[in-house]
């Protein structure tokens, strides 16, 4: 299976009946393909509405009907319209059960990095301080090393922090970690990776504990 | 009763160099795009504005910024517009980043009679930098103040002839909120119908909230 794919299914699993969720641009968007569709969980939008659906079949696109990335998309039966106060009532309100984001950094108190790297990318945080404020649980979707090699799995996060303390699980190519009032917990590996492997490749110090799962059943 | 429909033309000549002006609308949907032509059009200057995003270098919000027309921005994301990230970091333009649901949040507070409110959004981030944190019940809060702007230029898909708004699906985002905060709104339409064809339960701004209609 695709490392993204693989890493959108596991994500999926933690959905549960009647969930809200969000999730962000990028890997995160891909974890909608893997939620089940017969459990009433939802999804949030949040430039205003609950229910997002498939991509609309060419030719049937509403311009009215977008997701926060500006892309056409549908809304379900049962979803819902509101205005932007109250979708971030939503945000903060800890109405959203599981937000899922894509990370620059993550580190072992649960800090997030992911909306900036000063003077290259400034984007601006967009929703993602609310809803990684806000939401139950955050979970991380993301490639375990960054494009220059390093450990996005960290002791401490150098860059401009999108939230303290807040981020639950990390789910990347090599494994499932927790992040715990101890530190950050190995709790599954993905098909072939080692546990000495994963632990070469972060730079966090990884709890191992007795058992260590599969990331795929 | 007074007539507030009117022309592009004649929306424009409320607007003028230097003014603090709010626009609506996320990327692309729920933004006046013909009341911003218009804008560009008049070819004002020195704006100061308050938006969610600045849509693209091509559509909407993006335009004023292409043709640097504002000095001053306040807004929660510019990722999809290259051209602010450039005036930004060549120091042309004066970006203060917020988050979305403060930003909107601000708005309502300044639409609302409401000196602020507490957030626990951006505690711990440079967001809180320069901002009075209070402690409520052993949970930090960043006190966030209200924001309010000269003009609102906002957009619905239909109103009747007393500015009555209703919205479509996601294109509400930030119109209802911005219609409540500026000295005076400007709804550009996408149909205006008569008086008590709107059911009042699908009325998400009243009519007196606002000051003209454009239907273009």
């Amino acid at each position: 299976m695709d490392k993204r794919e693989m890493i959108a299914k596991r994500i999926a699993e933690y959905f549960q009946e009647g969930d809200l969720g969000n999730l962000g641009i990028g890997l995160p968007t891909l974890v909608a393909n893997h939620i089940p569709q017969d459990k009433g969980i939802m999804l949030h939008s949040e430039n205003g509405f609950i229910g997002i659906g498939p991509n609309p079949q060419p030719g049937e696109e509403d311009k009215d009907v977008v997701n926060a990335g500006g892309h056409p998309v549908t809304i379900l039966p049962g979803g819902s319209c509101f205005d932007s106060a109250f979708s971030f009532l939503l945000a903060r309100g800890g109405h959203v059960n599981i937000t899922v984001l894509g990370a620059l950094e993550v580190d072992e108190k649960g800090d997030l990095a992911n909306w900036m790297i000063p003077g290259k990318l400034v984007p601006g945080m967009g929703g993602a301080m609310d809803l990684a404020a806000g939401a139950k649980k955050v979970i991380i979707a993301m490639e375990h090393v960054s494009k220059h090699g390093e450990s996005k799995v960290r002791k401490k996060c150098t860059l401009p922090l999108t939230a303290v303390g807040v981020v639950k699980h990390i789910v990347t190519e090599l494994g499932v970690m927790d992040v715990t009032e101890e530190g950050i917990v190995l709790r599954e590996l993905a098909p072939g990776v080692t546990v000495e492997e994963i632990v070469s490749k972060t730079e966090a110090t990884l709890i191992i504990p007795d058992e260590v799962g599969s990331m795929v059943r | 009763m007074k007539n507030k429909i009117k022309t592009v033309a004649e929306a424009m000549e409320v607007i003028k160099d230097g003014q603090t002006i709010m626009i609506s609308g996320f990327t692309f949907a729920g933004t006046p795009e013909k009341l911003i032509d218009g804008m560009v059009e008049k070819g004002v200057k020195d704006l100061t504005l308050i938006t969610n995003d600045t849509g693209t270098a091509e559509f909407g919000i993006g335009k004023l910024i292409v043709n640097k027309m504002a000095k001053k921005l306040s807004c929660s994301h510019v990722g999809l517009n290259k051209e602010t990230g450039r005036q930004m970091t060549a120091g042309e333009l004066d970006v203060t980043l917020i988050p979305q649901g403060t930003i909107v949040e601000r708005i309502r507070a300044g639409g609302s009679g409401l000196g602020g409110f507490l957030t626990p959004t951006g505690v711990g981030t440079i967001v809180e930098e320069g901002k009075e944190k209070i402690n409520v019940d052993g949970k930090d809060y960043i006190l966030e103040k209200p924001l309010r702007a000269e003009i609102a230029l906002i957009k619905a898909w239909k109103a009747d002839k007393m500015g009555n708004l209703t919205y479509r699906r996601a294109a509400r985002n930030f119109n209802p909120v911005m219609a409540t905060a500026a000295d005076f709104v400007i709804v550009e339409v996408e149909e205006i119908v008569e008086i008590g064809e709107l059911d009042p339960e699908i009325i998400f701004t009243p009519g007196i909230m606002v000051d003209m209609i454009v239907k273009p």
